[in-house]
């Protein structure tokens, strides 16, 4: 665990510079089986681990994440490191800034960015299928999907590559990852964590949040990287809580929702069976189970991308090739001759697809009928949520209705796999912070993720039901097959 | 055949953009927005020319200017003020979007409604707006040479982001004069919110839709002086009035004014039937304006034109028309009210001259240099200094109105008169002598005397020549009246 690590580091008991290399040991041994990395910076790690390993020499003070090696996901912004989301439009790009966690996890707090991680380009999918650079695999059955969009970040935490990666979530896209790769996810609530250097698929959607082996090593990242951002509008003031601190707290009488349409249609039975056994454990610790109803559920998948897309049209209209990236192939015609081909060319299939769909639900005409409708059911779909926590602490459900599929399986049918995100997307729809954790494995002994989804700004209490219910699973140190795990 | 004769049956709506030049910095970062004459792309940052992942942030100085205009102009301000994206490809546009606020599709503008009194001949005529609203300015496409020969367009992205407002009146204007006079009374009222600087080359923008009643209107792109928005009129009036005199049929068109060759010119329409796609900014957070916030800038607002004009009229007795010469020209009025109040023993005598030497020589002397009275050195005690030599008869007006253009300079008008020698001749003997040669050497003047008693004045000229203007001229008057007589 990535505690335990920094711990062992900070007792000189092993140097930063040994895990950096193991760190690399790993992914050697891995990356041709997992290709969870787009890019890997092992010179600079190394460099980093020694002059970090002199600060404890030097007895100067080190920071919460001291040495601790992090995956980023390929589209937060590092200073002069290429970032591409995964797409051949940004091919060469190098912001000339940090994101925000990137100051916070990497800078203040001592953390090692060791590389970043493959994806769905721009974040558009739920398998790492979409990427530039090639698919991601599952470290628990490479044939199959580690989940997306932040398939590079969940296969390298499950894969044992790194303790500890960044993903970004917006309709599902760090609980998917680790449901499929059984590893714990945490999507912040809508404003916790600062956007400020996280490129856009859905602005009003997308949070960074942290893919860790276990809830603590979430609780800790969460800790360092949320708070008040003024370069983001849309980030919230108010304090972070202690959130290592409060995850053993006893959850005796704590109201658990079960909202009941959660569990209905297109589940895997072994997903429902893994569910509702670590709902009895909740109850057991003393939680009291709700049933509760959620009528505007079959709302959510159209709701979701007719926003989501909405907003891509215009978040990725900025890609025309003309201040960065690879830029155009050919000068021939007008400028708008010359954006249309660079676009064209440079999108990959999935993401050209969201463009026009997006395009055409604000055109004049269809305005009213599909993106202010979508704003309605939004609503509504908040509204459900709001309901539901008048009478609970924490919704619970599972994360994905399957366990991973396999590579290939659904890229014919878009339809499907747009229907995965039919648990996870509600959540971003409402904005509400919500935790994926591993509850067991199918009879194909991929795992199964159990979501919970808290109150606004609930992270605490999120990542208490996680920590009780991860204890008493004890499932979280299992290895997968690929690094020898069974 | 139609022939249309009757100002009346024209209609024009403007458009307004005007660059907030008196703010520090762009509307959305922390940029400066003094760009004018810097390097090109050295006034840019991440946010401004739209790098992937960056983030806006709303400048409340902005929000403070827009306030002030709103108020000056009578709109009414909405309490909740959010932003729109207003998506379409250009090369200066670096998000693919500008963010601006919108009055349809569940937005508001900042201010709607407000009024601007303008003088007609015929007496006062209300100009009603529409609406005003902040929005951000998109960079500048540089051609080498004209825009037809050039071989590739530069981009230059100083002016990205700098903050706009755009006023929008209703279509209520009914001749090109009317609009001239429009704006020359809200270039004063926005001079006066101390807001923008509308001299400043490129500060100023306007569209104009144009159309004679009963026919199809044409919008006017790209006028880019308040000055040049008479002349774009009346050549596309004509050019509408010509149609219709030749049975032809107008068709609703966008045409961009040419200013070199001062004709509007047709674009294609492919360029401009655009559907920008407006929807909600959610990078922004609304920001609620509090009605206390609002007194507030009411209060600090300066006093109006309107107002001041007739307390001008009031407090210094000057006439209607004298009032508003002075007033509409914040600076010239700051300095008559410096140069009224400096001298305790000034009456309304003294006012007149004051503003006679204001409105007539001063202003002379500016618009020859294309100056500002606050780009020059004179000081309002100079010209009170001025008056108070001719009312003691040390100086007549004609050396006055030579020294004028040293003092502007900044000599003070006692060290030009030294160093000049001028001084009014008011020696009976001296000038007795200049008159008797004038009239010896200008017979024929006399002899037109006996039938045209107004020769005299040609004599006075004469001998103010002689003296370089210094002859007192009621003694010269006075001495040639007693020669031509005997
Ligand atoms: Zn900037």
């Amino acid at each position: 665990m990535a505690y335990e690590i920094i711990d062992e580091i900070k007792r000189e008991e092993i140097t930063i510079e040994d895990v950096v290399q193991s760190t690399f040991e790993n992914i050697n041994k891995t990356e041709h089986k997992l290709h969870s990395f787009v890019n890997l910076y092992r010179t600079e790690a190394l460099e980093k681990a020694k002059k970090l390993d002199n600060k404890l020499k030097n007895n100067e003070p080190v920071g919460d994440l001291y040495g601790l090696p992090l995956g980023v996901k390929d589209l937060i912004c590092i200073k002069n490191k290429p970032v591409t989301c995964a797409s051949n439009i940004l091919e060469g790009f190098k912001p000339p800034y940090n994101a925000t966690v990137i100051t916070k996890l990497i800078e203040k707090s001592d953390g090692i960015c060791i590389g970043s991680t493959n994806m769905d380009e721009f974040a558009m999918g739920s398998s790492t299928e979409n990427s530039c650079y090639g698919e991601t695999y599952n470290p628990w059955n490479l044939s199959c999907v580690p989940g997306g969009s932040s398939g590079g970040s969940g296969a390298s935490v499950s894969g044992g590559q790194v303790l500890a990666a960044l993903g970004s979530d917006t309709g599902g896209s760090i609980r998917c990852p680790a449901s499929y790769c059984g590893v714990t996810g945490l999507k912040p609530t809508y404003g916790r964590v600062s956007r400020y250097g996280l490129i856009a698929y859905a602005n009003s959607l997308d949070q960074i949040g942290p893919l860790t082996k276990c809830v603590y090593d979430a609780a800790l990242l969460m800790e360092l990287m949320a708070g008040f951002d003024e370069k983001d509008s849309t980030s919230v003031n108010l304090s972070v809580e202690n959130y290592t601190k409060d995850l053993k707290n006893s959850i005796e009488g704590r109201k658990i929702g079960i909202p009941l349409e959660f569990f209905e249609k297109g589940l895997d039975k072994s997903v429902k069976t893994k569910v509702n056994d670590g709902i009895k454990i909740l109850e057991n610790l003393g939680a009291e189970s709700v049933e509760m109803s959620f009528p505007h559920l079959e709302y959510t998948i159209p709701t979701y991308y007719l926003i989501a897309m909405s907003e891509a049209s215009s978040n990725l209209a900025r890609y025309d090739g003309l201040r960065y990236g690879k830029g155009p192939s050919d000068l021939s015609g007008d400028i708008f001759d010359v954006f249309s081909r660079t676009r064209g060319e440079q999108f990959g299939k999935e993401v050209r697809k969201r463009i026009i769909m997006g395009t055409y639900a604000l055109s004049a005409g269809y305005y009213d009928m599909f993106y202010m409708k979508a704003l309605k059911a939004r609503t509504l779909i908040k509204n459900d949520f709001k309901k539901a926590f008048e009478r609970c602490d924490v919704i619970v459900s599972p994360t994905m209705p399957t366990t991973a599929f396999k590579v290939g399986e659904l890229i014919d049918d878009p339809l499907k796999m747009y229907l995965m995100d039919i648990l996870t997307c509600p959540v971003n729809l409402a904005g509400l912070p919500a935790i994926s954790i591993p509850c067991g494995f199918d009879n194909k002994d991929l795992p199964i993720g159990f979501q919970i989804i808290g109150n606004y700004f609930e992270e605490k209490t999120i990542l208490n039901f996680g920590f009780e219910l991860e204890q008493k699973l004890d499932i979280y140190k299992r290895s997968p097959p690929v690094i020898g795990g069974k | 055949m139609i022939i249309v004769t009757s100002h009346d049956n024209i209609i024009i709506g403007l458009e307004i953009h005007v660059q907030l030049t008196k703010l520090k910095t762009k509307l959305f970062c922390s940029c400066s927005s003094k760009y004018r004459g810097a390097e090109p792309n050295t006034y840019v940052c991440p946010i401004c020319i739209g790098l992937p992942g960056s983030l806006p942030v709303l400048n409340e100085k902005a929000v403070e200017f827009a306030m002030k205009l709103a108020i000056a102009l009578g709109c009414k301000i909405n309490k909740s003020m959010y932003f729109f994206r207003k998506n379409y490809f250009y090369p200066d546009l670096p998000k693919g979007f500008q963010i601006t606020q919108y009055n349809k599709a569940g937005g508001k503008a900042f201010g709607d409604g407000g009024k601007v009194i303008i003088k007609k001949k015929s007496g006062k005529k209300e100009i009603l707006l529409n609406r005003i609203h902040i929005e951000e300015d998109p960079g500048r496409l540089v051609h080498k040479g004209s825009i037809v020969s050039s071989p590739y367009t530069l981009v230059d992205y100083n002016r990205s982001g700098v903050c706009l407002i755009e006023i929008v009146t209703e279509p209520v204007i009914n001749s090109p004069e009317e609009a001239r006079e429009f704006l020359n009374q809200l270039k004063s009222i926005i001079q006066y919110c101390g807001i923008a600087d509308l001299d400043l080359e490129g500060s100023v923008r306007v569209d104009a839709n144009i159309s004679i009643k009963g026919h199809a209107r044409s919008e006017i792109k790209n006028i880019n002086s308040f000055k040049e928005v008479q002349r774009a009129l009346k050549w596309e009036i004509r050019r509408q009035k010509n149609f219709i005199k030749r049975n032809k049929l107008l068709k609703q068109e966008t045409r961009h004014w040419d200013d070199s060759r001062r004709v509007t010119v047709g674009l294609r329409s492919k360029e401009f039937e655009k559907d920008y796609r407006y929807f909600p900014e959610q990078d922004l957070v609304p920001i609620e304006l509090k009605k206390s916030y609002i007194e507030k800038i009411k209060n600090y607002l300066p006093e109006m034109p309107n107002a001041r004009m007739k307390r001008f009229q009031n407090q210094y007795g000057l006439s209607e028309f004298d009032s508003e010469i002075l007033v509409m020209d914040k600076d010239i009025a700051d300095f008559y009210e410096e140069a009224v109040n400096s001298e305790k023993d000034f009456e309304s005598k003294e006012y007149k001259l004051l503003c006679n030497w204001l409105k007539g020589d001063i202003s002379r002397w500016l618009n020859l240099q294309n100056k500002k009275i606050t780009d020059t050195d004179l000081t309002p005690i100079q010209v009170v200094n001025l008056v108070k030599l001719i009312e003691e008869g040390r100086i007549t007006g004609k050396i006055a109105k030579s020294v004028i253009g040293d003092m502007m300079l900044g000599t003070p008008i006692k060290k030009i008169l030294k160093q000049q020698g001028k001084k009014r001749i008011a020696d009976e003997e001296k000038l007795s002598s200049i008159c008797k040669k004038v009239i010896q050497e200008n017979s024929e003047i006399i002899k037109d005397y006996k039938t045209n008693p107004r020769a005299l004045e040609a004599l006075i000229g004469k001998c103010m020549k002689e003296t370089h203007g210094q002859a007192d001229p009621k003694i010269t008057r006075k001495l040639l009246l007693e020669y031509i007589e005997k």
